[in-house]
Formats: C-alpha cells, sequence, structure tokens
C-alpha cells in the first residue's frame, strides 16, 4: 500500500461511529471511574475516595461472590465447549432430520433467561418440581436443588448451559463445516476411523470456533446476572450470589456510588480473566 | 491530532445540549395546575401492585365529581424492586404527581425534604395522630399523609385447628412453641415458612420489636446513635434466636419446601388448614379475603410473645404515606386531592370501602364493625396500649440485607449470633450511606 491509498478515506468518516462510541461507551465509563469514589445520590455526589471499594471489600458476601463467578464461569465455558462440540460433531454427522434437530438445540437461546429461570425454578421444585418426582419414581430420594446452599449454584449453572449450549453449538457446526473436505478424504484413503477423525482433524482445525465459544461463555459467566436473579435472587442468603448480583443489590439500596465501584470492580476483574485466556488460546490457534 | 479534537469538540457540544435539556427539566416545574372545577386536572398516582386499592379508588372517585380532579393510578412492583423504581424515576425526574411510600427509617433514604411537598400548612395536620406526624417529619415539614390504617405484626393463626386441638393463645414464647409441637404432632405444618418472598423472613424478629423495647427502653437511641447493637444487646439478639428456633436449625416447625414456598401459597396455606401459624403483617388479610373469601374468618392473629417478662403487645407498623412529588405540575391540585382524601367525608369513603387492617391513626376514624376478625382482635391491645412502633419507624437505621440474612438464620444455615453480628455491619453500611454521624 502506497500513502496515497491511505488517504483515500477521511477520517471524518469515523465520526459518527466515533460519537456513538464515545456517548455511549468511553463517557460512561469514565464517569463510572469517577462516581465510584463518590458518596452518590443520583443527584448530589461528595468525593470520598477509595472508602466505597473498602466498604465493597468488606461486604460479607463479596468471598462467596468472587468464588460463585468464577465458579459459574469455569463450569458454564466447560460444559459448553464439551457438550457443544460433541452436540455439533452429532449434527454434523451423516443422520436423518439434521436441520430440525438444529433447531431444537438451538431453540433454549431464543428463550429469555428469566423465562428459562423462572421454567426451571419450577421443574426444580423440592416437593412439586418435575425433577424431584422423577427422582422419586425410580426411587431415588429429592434433592432441594435450589433451596440447599451448597446446590443452589450448581442448579443455576447447570441451566446456564442448557440454555447456553445451542449458541456453542452452532458456532462449532459453523467451525466443523469450515473444514475441507480433502483432510477428511485423505484420512478415508489413509484407512482412519470416525474416532481418529475427530482427534486428528476435527478437534484441531475447529480451534478457532472454540476459542469463541470460550471466550464467549467465560464472558457471559463472568457477568451473570439475569438466570441467578430470576432462580435463587442469590439465596438462600447469599449462597449463590455471584458478582453481578451483589452490585445489583447495592445499587437496589440506594447505594449508587458503591455500586458503581462494584462495577468498576467487576470490569476490572473481567478484563483480568479475559485478556489474558483471549491471548493464550489465539496464540495457540492453527491456520487452516 | 485534528481528526481527534473534532471528535471531542462535537461530542462535547452534544453532552452539553444533553445536560441542558436535564436542568431545564428540574426547573421547569412550575405550581401551574387549575383543579379549581373550572378544568379537568389529571393527577398520576404511583402505588405498589401490593397496595389495596378499593379505599382509594372510592376516594378517587368522589373526588373526581367534587373537584374535576381525577386520577390514574400508575402500578409498580413493591419490596425492594419498587424502591429502585421509585428511586430512579426520582432521580430523572419523570415521577408522578403523587406517590405512595414508606413513612420512616425507608422514607429517610429517598431524601424527602428535596422531593416532595411540605403539608405541615395544611389544614388537616392536626388530625394525623402524633406518632404518625413523626415517622413522616423530617427537619421542620410534614411530608405525608397517612394511605391507609395501621397495622401490626404478630402470628396469624388457623382457629378451626387451634379449636381442634383445645390450643390457648400463648402468653410466652415456651408456649407458641408448645402449641407449634402440637399441631406439627397432629399432622398439620406448624409454622408456614414462606421464604420465596423474602422480606417475610424478617417478621420473626421485627414483630418481636415490642418486646425489645419493653426490656431494652432505650434500645432505638442508642441504636440510632451507634451504641447499641443487635448482637450484643440481649433482648435484641433473643429475637434473631426467636427466629432460628422456628427453622430447622431448631424446632423445625416449617414446612418441607419452605424455601420454595411463595407468599400466596403460603397464605393458602394457613388459610386451608394445611398450616396454623404463619408470621406475617395483618395487611395481608384483604389478599387472603381475595383468594379465599370463607376462610379469611377463621383466621385470627396474636402478638409475638416475650419469655414471660410481661404480657404480649403487638408491633404496630404504621401506614405509608401519600407524598406529593416537588417536581409536579399539578401540586396544587394534588394539595386539593389530599385535603379532599383528608376530609371527614374523604375519610369516611375510604374506610367504608377499605378493608381495614388495624386501627386508623386519623382522628375520629374507627375500625367499621365488619371489619375482619383479627382485626377486631387486636382491638384490646390498642385499648391497653400494649403496642410499639416497629423499629423502622423510631430509628432511621435499617440495614438492607435483613431479609437474606434471616433466610440463612431461619433456614438454619447461619446461627443467631452470626446473623445479628452481620446485620449489624450491614446496618453500619446503611449508616455510612446515608451520612448518619458515628456510625
Amino acid at each position: 500500500m502506497n500513502a496515497n491509498n491511505n488517504r483515500m478515506y477521511s477520517y471524518y468518516f469515523l465520526l459518527p461511529a466515533g460519537i456513538i462510541y464515545f456517548v455511549f461507551f468511553l463517557f460512561p465509563t469514565l464517569m463510572s471511574f469517577f462516581y465510584s469514589m463518590t458518596w452518590w445520590t443520583l443527584t448530589d455526589w461528595e468525593f470520598i475516595g477509595f472508602e466505597n471499594f473498602i466498604t465493597f471489600f468488606e461486604s460479607p458476601s463479596l468471598r462467596i461472590g468472587f468464588r460463585n463467578t468464577l465458579f459459574f464461569a469455569g463450569t458454564a465455558v466447560t460444559g459448553k465447549v464439551i457438550l457443544g462440540l460433541l452436540i455439533a460433531v452429532f449434527l454434523t454427522s451423516k443422520i436423518r432430520n439434521k436441520d430440525m434437530l438444529r433447531s431444537i438445540v438451538f431453540f433454549p437461546v431464543l428463550i429469555s433467561a428469566i423465562a428459562v429461570g423462572a421454567t426451571f425454578g419450577v421443574l426444580m421444585h423440592p416437593t412439586d418440581g418435575i425433577i424431584n418426582n422423577g427422582l422419586n419414581l425410580i426411587g431415588l430420594p429429592s434433592v432441594d436443588w435450589l433451596g440447599n446452599p451448597n446446590l443452589a449454584i450448581f442448579s443455576v449453572a447447570f441451566t446456564d448451559i442448557w440454555r447456553g449450549v445451542g449458541i456453542a453449538t452452532v458456532i462449532f457446526i459453523a467451525g466443523i463445516m469450515a473444514i475441507p473436505g480433502d483432510y477428511k478424504e485423505a484420512l478415508k484413503i489413509d484407512g482412519g476411523n470416525t474416532f481418529q477423525e475427530f482427534r486428528h482433524i476435527i478437534l484441531p482445525l475447529s480451534r478457532p470456533a472454540m476459542n469463541t465459544v470460550i471466550i464467549l461463555a467465560l464472558i457471559d459467566g463472568l457477568r451473570n446476572f439475569d438466570l441467578v436473579w430470576a432462580m435463587t435472587g442469590g439465596g438462600p442468603g447469599f449462597s449463590s450470589d455471584v458478582l453481578a448480583s451483589i452490585i445489583y443489590k447495592q445499587y437496589a439500596s440506594g447505594f449508587y456510588g458503591l455500586a458503581t465501584a462494584g462495577n468498576v470492580i467487576l470490569f476490572f476483574f473481567v478484563a483480568c480473566i479475559a485478556f489474558p485466556v483471549f491471548k493464550f488460546i489465539n496464540r495457540k490457534e492453527v491456520d487452516l | 491530532m485534528k481528526t481527534f479534537s473534532w471528535v471531542s469538540v462535537s461530542s462535547a457540544l452534544l453532552l452539553s445540549v444533553g445536560l441542558i435539556g436535564c436542568s431545564g427539566g428540574e426547573s421547569s416545574s412550575s405550581d401551574g395546575g387549575s383543579g379549581g372545577g373550572d378544568e379537568p386536572v389529571e393527577l398520576e398516582f404511583l402505588v405498589a401492585d401490593s397496595v389495596n386499592t378499593r379505599g382509594l379508588e372510592a376516594v378517587a372517585e368522589a373526588a373526581e365529581e367534587e373537584l374535576n380532579i381525577s386520577v390514574t393510578f400508575d402500578i409498580r412492583p413493591g419490596g425492594p424492586e419498587g424502591e429502585n423504581v421509585v428511586k430512579t424515576r426520582l432521580a430523572t425526574g419523570e415521577i408522578a404527581d403523587m406517590m405512595i411510600y414508606n413513612a420512616g427509617a425507608l422514607l429517610e433514604t429517598i431524601n424527602p425534604t428535596r422531593n416532595f411537598v411540605d403539608l405541615s400548612e395544611e389544614p388537616y395536620m392536626d388530625k394525623m395522630m402524633e406518632n404518625y406526624k413523626e415517622t413522616v417529619s423530617f427537619g421542620d415539614g410534614v411530608y405525608g399523609v397517612p394511605s391507609q390504617s395501621s397495622n401490626v405484626g404478630g402470628w396469624l393463626y388457623n382457629k378451626t385447628i387451634y379449636e381442634e386441638l383445645g390450643l390457648e393463645i400463648p402468653e410466652t414464647w415456651d408456649e407458641l412453641m408448645e402449641n407449634m409441637q402440637a399441631v406439627k404432632d397432629a399432622g398439620y405444618t406448624a409454622a408456614v415458612g414462606a421464604f420465596d418472598e423474602i422480606s417475610r423472613t424478617q417478621i420473626p424478629v421485627l414483630a418481636d420489636y415490642y418486646n425489645v423495647q419493653k426490656l431494652a427502653p432505650d434500645f432505638a437511641e442508642e441504636y440510632t446513635a451507634g451504641d447499641a447493637k443487635f448482637a450484643d444487646t440481649p433482648a435484641a439478639l433473643r429475637s434473631f434466636e426467636k427466629a432460628y428456633e422456628l427453622g430447622p436449625g431448631g424446632n423445625d416447625f416449617y414446612n418441607e419446601d419452605f424455601n420454595a414456598t411463595t407468599h400466596e401459597q403460603g397464605m393458602a396455606m394457613l388459610a386451608t388448614g394445611e398450616a396454623a401459624h404463619f408470621a406475617n403483617l395483618s395487611n395481608v388479610l384483604p389478599t387472603i379475603e381475595d383468594n379465599h373469601p370463607k376462610q379469611v374468618e377463621n383466621i385470627g392473629i396474636f402478638p409475638q410473645p416475650a419469655d414471660g417478662e410481661h404480657e404480649p403487645g403487638f408491633t404496630v407498623w404504621m401506614p405509608n404515606a401519600i407524598l406529593i412529588s416537588q417536581s409536579s405540575e399539578n401540586k396544587e391540585a394534588a394539595k386539593k386531592w389530599v385535603e379532599f382524601y383528608m376530609s371527614d367525608e374523604g375519610q369516611r369513603i375510604f374506610a367504608e370501602n377499605f378493608d381495614s387492617i388495624g386501627p386508623y391513626v386519623v382522628e375520629g376514624v374507627e375500625i367499621p364493625d365488619d371489619a375482619y376478625a383479627a382485626v377486631k382482635q387486636m382491638q384490646p391491645y390498642f385499648d391497653e396500649g400494649r403496642t410499639a412502633p416497629a423499629l423502622e419507624f423510631v430509628s432511621p437505621i435499617k440495614g438492607a440485607n435483613l431479609p437474606q440474612i434471616l433466610s440463612e438464620v431461619g433456614g438454619g444455615f447461619m446461627s443467631p449470633e452470626e446473623g445479628a453480628e452481620m446485620y449489624d455491619q450491614d446496618a453500619e453500611r446503611q449508616a455510612q450511606q446515608l451520612g448518619i454521624e458515628d456510625w
């Protein structure tokens, strides 16, 4: 490229997008850094330095919140990658009703998280829920899925996997379909079986798809709020609180400065995890 | 570089336009509004979905004929979610002309002196009972009028089960425990646990305040000053212990699925005779009547007893307040409406149509003869002075996480001592955020 080519379009073309980016993203973000250091009632503010951050870190449920957030994100990523990949391999193989099955797998993605949460809340009801009734039917004892503080976050994570695996599957299907047929042909000529095809062709060559799934699921999991709120409200007590639900509760109590400080913490928390992971997995990407 | 400066200049311009727009909205609130009968005025009235509007609707109908001021009710969610709606709408200047909000500690959190119209000069002020006025007074102003009758916190109980098992109204906490054990042994649910509606987990502690203030008369004052805490005041800690004793950590009196039971289901359990007790506020009676019209007369109420140091008495919840927004464009009309509501005629219409859930706090307004049986049961306590306002009406400090903490204590996952300590920390944060000194 020569210098002339670079000047073909004026930088002014960036202006509309730039303004929108500034007004709706950069400006609020910078303002939130400021307000996180204030005592703020939405109409008044008073600068108090890092006091909000200290208060936030002293919050009794915060340790549970960090642990649950990490656990939730970890489970969601693992579950979505493994299940998504397996379903995608199945749905790209030679089976009947492929299109219909793909639609069915994708269907949960279309339902709002609140509706999914409410539905699973009913399914997991300790005495009337269909899951426990099923367990009882085959002679197993009932489990208090959402009412047991040690179990609640598992139940929510499971529901999140059910809801999000459709997206993962679609991304994996696209990745697998993009693998050139030559490789498979070569494998067949060499007499490889299905497992070898999966191990040596599909797995390494769907790497870009997998990276996308990991990053999306990770960020989604770290900032999950709607599903937790709809299913347990962070309860029983604080046992299934994640960072986002803790922040929301501060906001709901009218502690706007404190809630903003929580959001700044969440922002850095997600950034500190997502960027290194992104770097790490991109380094391992294989060119097709 | 040049490009960059253009971006910043134009976006700064855009922003300042936005900011001017905001401040314009605030200052443009003029005191217009006729409402003298010539031009019809329409007022927006923001109420929580849990509010029984029967009385208000009847008053609104009469007011429309009398004053040519019509009212449209705008329904918001109740609980913390609804408080959030109110706070956000106040901050963005989108609040309704009139609204109903808690009196006392919660009202203080939304800055009444700035957001609402001072009514202290209005003619009906003298009719409001002094102990109610205190809960809506801030600085020199009085900002609200009662939106209904008062109501009490205590134990609703099913009379049929009590008769069947030959039980008496308990005078001490041990007697209550014995009653519950008897109910449990008879195969009924001893006490409804409806922890899905998390705010109700607080009742065993909040309704115990009558006992706390009997045993530690200075608690509210010292608590507000930061000198007394729940964890180190035995009488107050006892409330947490009571909450613990009810649940699986103690005597396990709740229904098995208490964590997932909704408030509605809990009320049905009590009304249909599946369960014998439910710690609740008497303001749930109209809802029980709506869903179980035949059974509501079968429900009685008694106060949460102490350990025998004194006779039981009720903890009273002051009615929520009707407030007029400072930013309303129809302030005069709203004032006229409230004046009509507070007039003898207005209060008569209200009491006739509203299902009283406790004694009124406006002078001259009596509980009608056809009130709920449970409400009539309260009257002797009021006549004998065995009542005290709940802590949130005598102290501005109320931590936001009490429902969560008590769902852990009541669920048996946390000891009462831990719960009380955690709540003291929570209240401390509330005090800091409210800017109260000494905490």
